[in-house]
């Protein structure tokens, strides 16, 4: 029997082509993508049956399954629950214990490297019994999964880069997937939870395109990871006119002026949240009157005192004070563009060479 | 020697869960409940800024989001004796009731539901009569045949395409469903209206917090500032998106939950209030000031404890008191310095961790000795459960009005009397009749805060004690909270202005932890003992009490081993 076409599944859904095309749109608009892209996805999502997909969970707070259900545009939400098809996902899956071990092997079985692997949570190295499932130590239940995968998709900080169990003393030994998985495209999706419309962005363009989205040195997609908070941040020119927030709900936080000074991590943060901002579009944290703790960057439990200001603090590299650093950080980004700009190369050359390209064409 | 079954994973939980499970002749006679992931969050907040806290913790759990931030940021504030404006209560508040309702609407759909919800017997509903249904138990719209008619054939093509997804081996066809096709298919409906619906309630912890999941706290306040005449501030505007928001949500709550979880209880109370009702102490720490954290006399959700379900006396709890809480470790994968057998109050709380479990792969636990990375939390040496019933019986033995009122609704409007309550389904529905106060409450906070503001009040945050410079040598700090899960505290030592030991003894903790060192179980274990399961080999029995508790296992489990591997980075553009 044929397989409806996620394009079919919406119709029945009584989305109207409009519809349809609309939600498109905005796909194409939050990948980047130019008009043409637009008649892209709409073709993709016209002729092809659903992606399996399994999802598991490690060393985790289920952060990232929370945020990726609050995918803003109905259809969004449709298509990552019915347009997809989420074989395995502990959070929502209607079966538990064995049946949910058949599911998980049904499409490991019958889909062998045609699924998507997507993982949330770290994996604890420290002892085989600091995470199991179903009786088995989550790095051989991860090194199974993984093997069949056409590509991985790494969810949020935890299994990006460890996240807050990997923070000094890292007790667990909590090790993210790219240190434990090799030879297949990971997709770092950064962020403590990353943005919801990123993740549906994400999942969208692997449906799409059948390709692995351009990645940044850290193998996060650069469409959602390209810039810095800072330089996408509303209020950004208060910070070039030296104006801050000297302490939490004192006059200049009333006027939304720049966190800088109360610990922003923005000027070392890469994120969408400037952009997309959260949970379709009403805000982010700088704009709510809070400083951006940096959390889509490694290690970033670790750059603390939250609530210091970075200049104080090892390893960032500017030795400036707060009222002239528009400057010194000019220059500073000059530096972290060219620096970023190689180390993206260095990259993309080890997934050419490693043919992480190939390996997400070959199974059309 | 009966049959042991294994549940695990156990699904549509957060975290990971193990139920090992005794039955001889069809019925339960012993449980084990093993969480079976560690994290150590709390080594890892050692020697770390005590106003970091919250973030640090919040990661505990991405699902009940926000509640260990309010527990540590009170934490804190106790230890260093800061009161926080009235604003940012109510602010907290609100934050508060907005996650109620988020996280009680999805248990009851997305994890519970398809507990006592059939999906496949949906295809054989008529949809005129799934209208008259829906019509005739509420006033929500969308509610014609023609709706529930294209929903029907949304999910038969689903079905047809034979990549079931989700619903792939479920229970479907389990004599234990007992709902008619019509009810299915209306839950179902609700389903997937819920899951739209619940990431429009979140948007009040975006304005107020910045994003949605694991939005901001902090210590001495929140912080949003207020300033009606500033487009980047809290202003007119961003104050009508949250009073619309809460009136949607009271809308959906007393339009569709309500009804939802009436109408299903009426097709199970007969057996499923009778089950799963364990053991018969109940505890909560209460929350809700309307005066003030210090008020504990102000809280909306009162505090206290009831003993051997007697509704006639509510036993006062101290979290001070280093002879009322302790959490003991002869069960679990711990070791005390002074023996296993002793308890520790938790400002005095200990970890250190050893694995002796079975090897992996393995297929059984070793229950005779410890079997489990939660502690075991004990009140006076009493297992206690905690949890929405717990609230609504420690508000029911106060006296409280409002508690009373929505109680003795649904126990006529199912025609059940009081002791149904203690029981699987009376759970389910403690949960359903607190997000209805909560719904309604919040709407009382919103009013409060407008009414500040137009008042003059605009303060959100109080500084003095924010420059750790002003801090005492050494402190010591209690927060307590309501998690939806059930009473949640965190207890801090400051020490030279960083955390010298950090302890969180959190509700799944009380609930899903094995027995203590008497052999007495806990929540879970208790409540399993008795149950019928009809086929072993679908255990959807063990499922429903289970989740009646709305198991949270990250939160449970939070330890450390001292030989991990760590290579100091600091990450430079």
């Amino acid at each position: 029997m044929k397989k409806p076409t996620v394009y079919d599944e919406i119709k029945a859904a009584g989305y109207s082509r409009r519809d349809f095309m609309k939600f498109c749109g905005t796909m194409a608009a939050m990948l980047g993508l130019e008009a043409s892209g637009v008649a892209q996805i709409a073709r993709a999502l016209e002729t092809k049956s659903r992606i399996p997909v399994l999802w598991m969970h490690f060393q985790e707070c289920t952060c990232c399954s929370e945020s990726f259900i609050r995918s803003s545009h109905p259809i969004v939400a449709d298509i990552l629950l019915d347009k997809i098809s989420l074989d395995y996902s502990e959070t929502l899956m209607a079966a538990a214990g064995h049946q949910a071990e058949k599911s998980l092997r049904d499409t490991m079985e019958k889909y062998a490297g045609q699924y998507l692997l997507m993982v949330e949570g770290s994996i604890p190295l420290g002892n085989e019994g600091y995470c199991c499932i179903g009786g088995r130590s989550a790095e051989d239940i991860l090194k199974e999964v993984a093997e069949g995968a056409k590509a991985i998709v790494a969810w949020g900080n935890c299994a990006s880069a460890g996240c807050v169990q990997a923070a000094d003393p890292n007790p667990t030994g909590a090790t993210p997937i790219h240190k434990i998985i090799h030879g297949k495209p990971i997709i770092s999706v950064q962020g403590c939870p990353p943005i919801a419309e990123v993740m549906a962005g994400v999942v969208v363009h692997l449906l799409t395109f059948e390709r692995i989205p351009q990645l940044d040195a850290l193998g996060r997609p650069k469409a959602f990871y390209s810039r810095r908070v800072h330089d996408t941040c509303y209020r950004r020119p208060n910070y070039d006119a030296g104006l801050f927030v000297q302490s939490f709900d004192d006059e200049n936080a009333k006027r939304g002026y720049c966190l800088y000074k109360m610990g922003c991590r923005g000027p070392v943060t890469y994120n969408s949240c400037g952009v997309i901002k959260w949970n379709n579009g009403v805000s982010f944290p700088i704009q709510s009157g809070h400083p951006c703790i940096g959390c889509s960057e490694a290690n970033f439990w670790d750059n603390g005192p939250f609530y210091k200001h970075l200049q104080s603090f090892p390893g960032f590299g500017i030795e400036t004070t707060a009222d002239d650093i528009g400057l010194g950080l000019g220059i500073a980004t000059g530096v972290g563009i060219a620096a970023h700009a190689i180390s993206t190369n260095i990259r993309k050359r080890r997934h050419i060479n490693l043919g992480a390209d190939n390996t997400n064409t070959e199974n059309k | 020697m009966g049959t042991r079954i294994v549940v695990d994973p156990v699904t549509r939980i957060e975290g990971h869960l193990r139920i090992e499970a005794e039955i001889k002749d069809g019925v339960i006679v012993d449980a084990f409940s093993s969480g079976t992931m560690v994290r150590g969050i709390e080594l890892i907040l050692k020697g770390r800024d005590p106003r970091d806290a919250w973030a640090f913790t919040e990661r505990v759990c991405g699902v009940c989001t926000t509640v260990h931030a309010l527990a540590s940021v009170r934490t804190v504030e106790n230890a260093l004796n800061i009161t926080i404006p009235p604003n940012a209560e109510l602010i907290r508040n609100l934050m508060f009731c907005t996650q109620y309702m988020q996280d009680h609407v999805v248990h009851f759909y997305h994890l519970h539901a398809l507990d006592w919800v059939d999906v496949v017997s949906a295809l054989s509903a008529d949809p005129a009569a799934t209208s008259y249904l829906a019509q005739s138990i509420s006033s929500w719209p969308k509610s014609s045949p023609g709706y529930f008619s294209d929903l029907q054939k949304r999910i038969k093509k689903f079905v047809e395409s034979g990549q079931l997804g989700i619903f792939a081996n479920g229970y479907w066809g389990h004599p234990g469903y007992k709902l008619p096709p019509e009810a299915n298919l209306m839950a179902v409906a609700h389903y997937l209206e819920a899951l739209e619906w619940q990431k429009e309630i979140v948007k009040v912890h975006t304005i107020f917090g910045g994003k949605n999941p694991h939005p901001n706290y902090l210590v001495g306040g929140v912080p949003c500032a207020i300033n009606v005449d500033e487009a980047n501030a809290l202003n007119a505007e961003r104050l009508a998106m949250v009073g619309t928001l809460l009136e949607k949500a009271q809308q959906f709550i007393e339009q569709v939950y309500i009804p939802d979880l009436l109408a299903i209880a009426s097709f199970y109370k007969s057996d499923w209030g009778a089950i799963g009702g364990g053991i018969s102490n109940y505890l909560a720490y209460g929350d809700l000031p309307t005066n003030g954290y210090a008020d504990v006399g102000s809280f909306k959700f009162p505090r206290g404890i009831i003993m051997n379900r007697n509704l006639g006396e509510v036993v006062p709890v101290d979290g001070t008191d280093p002879e009322q809480i302790k959490e003991y470790i002869s069960r679990s994968w711990y070791t005390y310095a002074d023996g296993d057998k002793a308890g520790k109050h938790p400002w005095d709380g200990e970890t250190n961790l050893k694995y002796t479990g079975p090897k992996p792969p393995y297929e059984h636990l070793n229950v005779e000795e410890k079997y489990s990375w939660l502690k075991t939390p004990r009140w006076k040496g009493n297992a206690m459960e905690v949890g929405p019933l717990a609230r609504m019986l420690v508000g029911y033995a106060s006296g409280k009005d409002e508690f009373k009122e929505v109680i003795h609704y649904a126990l006529e409007k199912l025609d059940v009397p009081v002791t149904a309550l203690f029981s699987t389904l009376g759970r389910t529905a403690a949960r359903g009749l607190e997000t209805k106060l909560v719904a309604k409450w919040s709407l009382e906070f919103f009013n409060q805060l407008l009414a500040n503001i137009k008042n003059g009040d605009s303060r959100t945050f109080v500084a003095d004690k924010w420059d750790p410079e002003t801090w005492p040598k050494e402190a010591k700090g209690v927060g307590m909270t309501e998690a939806p899960r059930g009473a949640l505290a965190h207890w801090i030592r400051i020490k030279d202005q960083k955390i010298d030991n950090y302890q969180l003894v959190v509700p799944s903790t009380w609930n899903a932890s094995p027995r203590d060192p008497n052999g007495n179980h806990s929540a879970y274990e208790a409540a399993l003992i008795g149950t019928p399961v009809a086929d072993p080999e679908n255990p959807l029995e063990i499922l429903r009490t289970i989740h009646s508790f709305d198991p949270c296992i990250a939160c449970a489990v939070h330890l450390y081993d001292p030989k991990g591997k760590y290579v100091h980075q600091i990450q430079t553009f």
